[in-house]
């Protein structure tokens, strides 16, 4: 296969299958599938005839409509397949569920799961190219593309950019496949959050950890988590109210110039006020955008980035 | 008449000649090549190196042993047999050769089964099966609580005269400091070893590793090293004032170590064990998400595993116990968090530690053979000897020999091994357990050399 950066890719589980120049290569790709989306027909030929299964263990909106489009748009056949109302409910386990839709023999699965390592145990039961659409609090490496898809457009390059991630750091796998990919390509990173939400040694994967917003002010670019409601009962935070009290981020907490991610769905009033989430801070509707663009980019990657494949 | 404690199915005595092993009996003070004869079951002579004839009697088997080191057997005091209830994942005779192909003469099984061994009557029953089933002798912890459920005390005293060595609630900690008082206060009266599987469940939630870099990086949700150091710390603080002997399993961690040297020093009645798979393995394996790594307590840090190995060496940790836990390959065969906890041991703990602890030069080859059945007077069990009129419980060993784990299968029912396709040296080439032939591995035996 074609190296990224010297690499093959065969799946994409983590963002640790890509260095740099991969990342580059497949963003620089994006930036054409861009286009293509701003065109009437919006539609390439580069996977017409093969087929797409994404199997999604978990809700999700965004991630699904956009992994579903960005196969559309590379005129894919997508099957999807969500647990509620499929044989996974009767109990079938993730391998069986796997071989059997392997059966259809797929170019590409797609997989969502609620447990760390899915991904990779799916990638040893098939044939086809696996992309982790996120698996358990692990990593979410199409988000974390998209989000330095998004912060290379808005500044050229993430070299020596100051990145704060904020939020219930312990539960996201947005956080950990973003800390990787900000790092890697060469942003300084600073994870803040409530003690109990920051995961002992998190600073061993490359950035800062720090349980307050002392410093947010150093800060180009602020990207919050989503504050899930779960986490009250289990006592990680007293309640709604003091989180956003402490680590809310609004127009008193930050500079007219600092601006603001988050991997959505948000919870208005919680992390981010609804003030900052409609202000021209807010990169929120760009993020969303470059999904598409992105998540045809990676599956082009995998499936014909190779010169040999494409010439097959 | 002391009650039975060990159970196994009659197999014939062995008549046997082993040729210029050499003989490592850490008890004895044996360190040197030696002829051992067994006649009957039992250790006949012990002559010097090529000094015993051979005897004129063709029921005797005679083993060229010249360059294999024999042990005294291996005792393993922490095995999961699985039976009864859950027999696809192991039995009393896939277990136990496993535990013969190890190179173990005995065997304490864990009951935490289904149903648990928490009433005479399902111990009376296991120890039927096992004199009909077990190639080597096992012995039985009964629960400390019904049901495993940290309510109320099983019929300790009618277990103990049914033949159970001890009580545990293995699996699960006793949660209530009040419960496990009344089962210490109760084994004045019954006797009988309370071994205690120590986790805070407060502090271990729903962690399925330890917690540290491993952890936040995977994601996973973590096991802290203290739900187990604070339980030992206050099971020990129990044992001094009761007065009870408590033995604490499978340690995993620095502040473990810590708390059991500091319970010693105060004279309280503990010991401790540690199994082959925390002693040279770390959380790093995890990164893998490989459920074979996963088991409770959790692989730990270099750190962690550093004070096993010293806690091993100083006699802190009392000895091993692999903690062999069979899992079928469709329970194994999910994602890491919803993986059950365990890993197999008895087939690769001598071959494992051998490897990653006596060759680097860690610990000397005397103390891990002597660990390795240190477990038996912890126990109350005899310890193996390699003596005239003992009977013979001993291994043969190739040092020399490496082997890849799994290559030729598992006595086990299961697979789930954490050693798995690793590369190991020392292969056990010949059990006896109870007298009699266990296990042997394809070898040569020199018919030339016998008379008649």
């Amino acid at each position: 296969m074609s190296g990224l950066g010297g690499r093959g890719l065969r799946h994409l589980i983590s963002i640790d299958d890509l260095d740099r120049p991969g990342i580059e290569r497949i963003l620089d790709r994006a930036e054409s599938f861009a286009e293509v989306s701003g065109r009437e027909i919006k539609k390439v030929p580069a996977l017409r005839g093969r087929t797409i299964v994404n199997l999604f263990y978990e809700a999700s909106t965004r991630t699904s409509s956009s992994f579903e489009l960005a196969a559309k748009r590379l005129s894919a056949d997508v099957v999807s397949v969500r647990s509620s109302g499929s044989s996974v409910e009767k109990g079938e386990s993730l391998k069986d569920t796997v071989q059997t839709l392997s059966a259809y023999d797929p170019a590409g699965i797609v997989i969502r799961s609620p447990h760390a390592g899915a991904a990779q145990l799916v990638a040893g039961w098939t044939d086809a190219a696996v992309v982790n659409a996120g698996d358990g609090k692990h990593e979410h490496p199409t988000q974390a593309l998209l989000d330095v898809f998004t912060l290379r457009h808005r500044f050229g390059s993430l070299d020596g950019l100051n990145i704060w991630i904020v939020g219930d750091v312990t539960h996201s796998r947005v956080a950990r496949s973003d800390i990787l990919a900000f790092t890697r390509m060469g942003a300084e990173v600073t994870v803040s959050g409530p003690p109990t939400l920051l995961p002992r040694e998190i600073e061993t994967l490359g950035c800062n950890a720090t349980a307050t917003l002392d410093r947010l002010h150093e800060a180009d670019v602020v990207y919050v988590l989503r504050m899930q409601h779960e986490r009250m009962t289990d006592s990680f935070v007293p309640s709604l109210r003091e989180y956003a009290a402490q680590y809310q981020i609004n127009s008193t907490r930050l500079r007219p110039d600092q601006l603001v991610m988050h991997p959505g769905p948000v919870n208005r009033g919680v992390e981010l006020s609804a003030a900052t989430i409609d202000s021209p801070q807010a990169l929120i509707g760009d993020q969303v955008k470059a999904g598409v663009a992105v998540r045809m980019a990676v599956l082009y990657e995998l499936l014909v980035g190779s010169p040999v494949l494409a010439a097959a | 008449m002391a009650t039975q404690r060990l159970f196994h199915a009659p197999r014939p005595a062995a008549d046997l000649l082993i040729r210029s092993a050499h003989v490592l009996d850490p008890r004895g003070g044996l360190d040197e090549p030696r002829d051992v004869l067994i006649r009957n079951g039992r250790i006949a002579e012990l002559g010097t190196s090529g000094g015993i004839d051979v005897p004129g009697d063709d029921r005797f088997d005679v083993i060229d042993a010249a360059g294999r080191h024999l042990f005294p057997g291996f005792v393993d005091p922490h095995v999961h047999l699985r039976t009864p209830g859950q027999e696809y994942k192991e039995d009393m005779d896939t277990g136990t050769a496993a535990a013969a192909a190890g190179g173990y003469c005995a065997i304490v099984a864990m009951p935490n089964t289904d149903p648990a061994v928490d009433s005479a009557a399902v111990l009376g029953a296991l120890i039927d099966r096992a004199e009909r089933d077990a190639r080597v002798p096992v012995g039985f912890l009964a629960s400390i609580t019904r049901g495993l459920k940290g309510q109320e005390l099983t019929e300790m005293a009618e277990l103990r005269e049914t033949g159970a060595i001890g009580f545990t609630d293995d699996g699960k900690p006793v949660v209530s400091a009040g419960m496990l008082r009344k089962a210490l206060q109760y084994q004045r009266l019954c006797g009988g070893i309370i071994a205690l599987h120590e986790e805070d469940p407060a502090l271990s939630q729903d962690g399925v590793m330890h917690e540290g870099a491993v952890s936040a990086r995977l994601g996973l949700a973590g096991i802290p090293s203290l739900s187990e150091s604070t339980m030992i710390a206050r099971d020990s603080a129990l044992a001094l004032y009761e007065d009870a002997r408590v033995h604490f399993q499978h340690l995993s961690a620095v502040e473990s170590v810590t708390a059991l040297r500091a319970a010693k020093e105060a004279d309280a009645r503990v010991s401790g064990e540690a199994s082959p798979h925390h002693l040279t393995l770390t959380d790093e394996a995890v990164r893998t998400l490989d459920s074979r790594f996963k088991m409770n307590p959790p692989l730990r840090s270099e750190d962690d595993r550093r004070a096993l190995i010293d806690g091993l060496r100083s006699g802190v940790i009392d000895c091993i116990a692999t903690d062999h836990a069979p899992h079928a390959v469709h329970e194994k065969e999910v994602p890491f968090e919803q993986a059950p906890m365990g890993t197999t041991g008895l087939e690769t703990a001598f071959a494992a530690l051998y490897t990653e602890l006596v060759l680097p030069g860690e610990i000397s080859l005397g103390t891990l053979v002597e660990r390795m059945s240190a477990g038996a007077e912890l126990y109350d069990l005899t310890a193996p000897r390699i003596a005239v009129g003992h009977r013979a419980a001993l291994c043969l060993v190739d040092l020399d020999a490496t082997w890849t784990v799994g290559e030729e299968g598992y006595a086990s029912r299961s697979a789930n091994n954490s050693f798995h396709g690793r590369m190991l040296h020392g292969r056990v080439l010949l059990t006896l357990a109870a007298g009699a032939v266990a296990y042997r591995r394809p070898m040569r035996v020199r018919g030339q050399e016998r008379v008649g």
